[in-house]
């Protein structure tokens, strides 16, 4: 099964050995050929329709506006549908630092947006605290409280940058299933087993 | 400055005067309260703004420093110190309403410091959580992860609040408030919003449709710099201003770099203070275009919004081609720039003056004369000029309301006394004078880069600076303008290689405070445009 999506070629990608490894774990099981295409079906329909939900803390909002606008022009990829609302979202991009009061918040927000849902963490505050890692009230990374995706480094990241990682979400979106075998509801519900709400610290 | 210090002691003998940048009163607790209705209402002295407010852990007593200045004396600063040793219950009189503006810096002070504000109508944390345990910025403060854990538990929404009063008999009791009374219907807005730009929260009471009161819930951003500052060298704080109002970063770091310098004694190079203007006027065209585009964006108007973006990418080309970042530039350094400019760059400037006016007239066309922006803008969030200097709305928004209060010209830094620029006044007080000064300070900042970009010098582009920078002893407050106002840095220093407290006085900080005045019996609609106008950044107000 070769992994291939509209935007970009296979070999302009850096990293095509960690999707051939996914394939090859989707593949060790092996999928029934009906349940597979409708499979296909799905992921080609979602990874070309992705909604994101406008949320931007910082900085690195205003570069994904650019993204909206003319010049780099994200509806090209289908991602121009922003939403307001988590409901009609099907990942939420995290743009900018998380800190304490925010935190609880964002995971409501995750916990609204429907299945299936992704998230993208994108700039060095989102990915690990980045220049303010070492203070009091800041969330040294949001995969701390949520399963992450696709981490988009930069600080705020380029919006080619931007487009490199929504296309690698594509990308996983591709060799994901919804039918039996491997399925990431399963890890979701992993993740938030290890990371709980009652519980304290991290 | 002489007959300051007259008059001052005459209010209040016990006063103690040490120079500086500007003249520093010690003021001993009891008297603050006596002595800042003077400055305020005597007529020789007349400091009518209230400009910074600084909270600062001396270790042995505990306090603020205030920072005033008065419009009728040339804009003359002196900062007031008021300390108390009291560590456990320390106490200081409010001086907020003297001057409005101190209603959300005693907040935030508080917030920081525990220090409470006798007679303050409303003692309430405002960055941080209501659960939270300890004062951040005090130096004994314990970070213990322990204490404050990341609590993925709901806030509860706060709606008691705390008044300490103080009677006749000199006695303070905490007297408790409501943030809304019992029968108000309090609609809440953010803080995921689109139209809050960015992660702000507000709560307002609505009456039908018409806004009683608004609540701000602020510090879903709140990052802690100023802590973090304290534990940083002085080239390594420089960074973290490009991430407050990133819509004013070269601005923003200039006044830092400014600051240093000044303790320093350092003279930059001509060449350098020229690119820094430069480079200022050009962040504050593409902070006013993207202003424009997301006010129109708020009405609805979206094609107004590609039309802003559109020319702001020619300003990030400019910043990407010299600085290498189209956002988060990080281009000042202490004592000039970091790197000479792009061959292009006279070039790209250039084409960018040329091509704006018709620009303009096709932004105006297209938006400004549109019959729903002006039915939205006009009449709509008004501020009379003694509220915007009671309030110190800084920038556009203050000289929307006719108040003159450009720092480029009220204390010119860097090139800019010699240039020739207007300042933009409007009078019409709402929010369509708040957006069309800021259209107008386009032509302006084009006009500057004009007179500039065929003049630059030749020569260094910084200063010899020691590699180790630390600076004397003492404390220095600068302010530049911003593009939302006027932006202070105040570095207190001990002598080491850190600074021992470093305050961001940003604009965008008073502009939030004065929400619930500018909405109060408007529609609940125009909140979100009244907020457009204003402009604020939250990252700015959170630091």
């Amino acid at each position: 099964m070769d992994v291939n999506i509209k935007s970009m070629k296979r070999e302009d990608f850096k990293d095509n050995e960690y999707i051939d490894k996914l394939v090859e774990e989707l593949n060790a099981t092996g999928a029934n050929v009906v349940v597979g295409k409708l499979d296909q079906l799905i992921n080609w329909g979602i990874s070309n329709s992705l909604w994101p939900l406008c949320f931007g803390t910082s900085c690195c909002a205003i570069e994904f506006m650019s993204l909206g606008a003319a010049r780099y022009d994200m509806a090209r990829f289908g991602f121009e549908v922003a939403r307001n609302s988590p409901r009609q979202a099907d990942y939420i991009m995290v743009q900018g630092t998380i800190v304490h009061r925010m935190a609880p918040v964002l995971r409501r927000l995750y916990e609204q947006l429907a299945e299936p849902k992704y998230v993208i963490a994108a700039g060095g505050c989102a990915v690990s605290g980045g220049p303010f890692k070492n203070s009091y009230c800041v969330l040294p990374g949001v995969d701390k409280i949520l399963p992450v995706d696709v981490y988009i480094p930069g600080c705020p990241p380029r919006p080619e940058a931007m487009f490199y990682g929504l296309m690698q979400l594509q990308r996983k979106i591709k060799v994901q299933r919804f039918f039996g075998g491997v399925n990431r509801q399963e890890k979701i519900k992993e993740f938030f087993q290890k990371h709980p709400e009652e519980q304290g610290k991290y | 400055m002489s007959d300051i210090k007259e008059r001052i002691s005459k209010i209040c003998p016990e006063a103690t005067f040490e120079e500086g940048d500007c003249l520093l009163v010690s003021v001993p607790e009891p008297k603050w309260y006596p002595l800042a209705k003077a400055l305020r209402d005597d007529a020789g002295l007349r400091f009518d703004v209230l400009t910074a407010v600084c909270g600062v852990d001396w270790k042995d007593s505990i306090g603020v420093v205030y920072y005033l200045t008065s419009t009728s004396r040339s804009w003359e600063v002196i900062a007031v110190k008021v300390a108390v040793e009291d560590r456990e219950n320390p106490m200081i009189h409010s001086v907020s309403d003297l001057w409005k503006v101190a209603n959300f810096q005693e907040r935030e002070v508080y917030d920081f410091f525990g220090i409470k504000f006798i007679n303050h109508p409303d003692m309430r944390r405002f960055f941080l959580r209501n659960d939270w345990v300890g004062y951040p910025l005090r130096k004994d403060y314990d970070a213990n992860p322990e204490l404050n854990p990341i609590r993925l538990t709901d806030e509860i929404n706060e709606d008691d609040s705390v008044s300490y009063v103080e009677d006749e008999n000199g006695k303070v009791k905490a007297v408790p408030k409501k943030v809304f009374e019992e029968e108000d219907y309090v609609v809440n807005i953010g803080p995921q919003h689109p139209s809050t730009h960015g992660v702000m929260r507000f709560r307002a009471a609505v009456d039908g449709e018409t806004v009683k009161k608004v609540d701000v819930v602020s510090g879903y951003i709140h990052r802690g710099i100023e802590k973090l500052s304290e534990g940083l060298t002085y080239p390594q704080i420089l960074h973290f201003t490009d991430r407050m109002d990133y819509m004013s970063a070269h601005q923003n770091r200039h006044c830092v770099c400014l600051c240093i310098e000044k303790a320093l004694g350092l003279d930059v190079p001509r060449r350098a203070q020229v690119i820094r203007v430069m480079m200022d006027e050009l962040m504050r065209i593409s902070s006013h275009l993207l202003s424009f585009g997301c006010t129109a964006m708020d009405l609805g108007a979206t094609t107004a919004f590609f039309y802003g973006f559109r020319e702001r990418e020619m300003v990030l080309d400019i910043f990407e081609k010299t600085c290498g970042a189209r956002m988060s530039m990080n281009y000042n350094v202490i004592g000039g720039v970091i790197a000479d400019l792009h061959p292009d760059f006279v070039k790209d400037v250039k084409a960018l003056i040329e091509i704006m006016p018709s620009r303009l007239k096709e932004y105006h066309k297209v938006f400004t004369g549109n019959v729903i922006a002006q039915n939205r803008l006009r009449n709509v969030g008004h501020l009379s000029k003694e509220d915007a200097v009671n309030y110190c709305i800084t920038g556009p928004s203050g000289r929307g309301s006719n108040w003159s209060c450009d720092c480029r010209k009220k204390h010119p830094y860097a090139v800019y006394g010699e240039l020739d620029f207007e300042e933009v006044l409007e009078t019409g007080c709402d929010s369509f004078s708040r957006y069309m000064v800021r259209m107008r300070e386009i032509e302006e900042s084009c006009k500057i880069l004009a007179q500039l970009v065929d003049n630059i010098p030749e020569g260094p582009i910084r200063a010899q600076v020691p590699k180790m920078i630390k600076l004397p002893a003492g404390r220095w407050y600068q302010q530049v303008e911003a593009s939302r106002g006027t932006f202070g840095v105040y570095i207190e220093s001990d002598g080491q290689k850190n600074p021992y407290r470093v305050h961001l006085q940003s604009p965008c900080f008073n502009l939030v405070g004065v929400m619930d005045l500018t909405c109060q019996g408007y529609m609940i609609a125009d909140l979100i445009t009244i907020g457009a106008a204003l402009d604020f950044v939250i990252p700015d107000i959170d630091r």
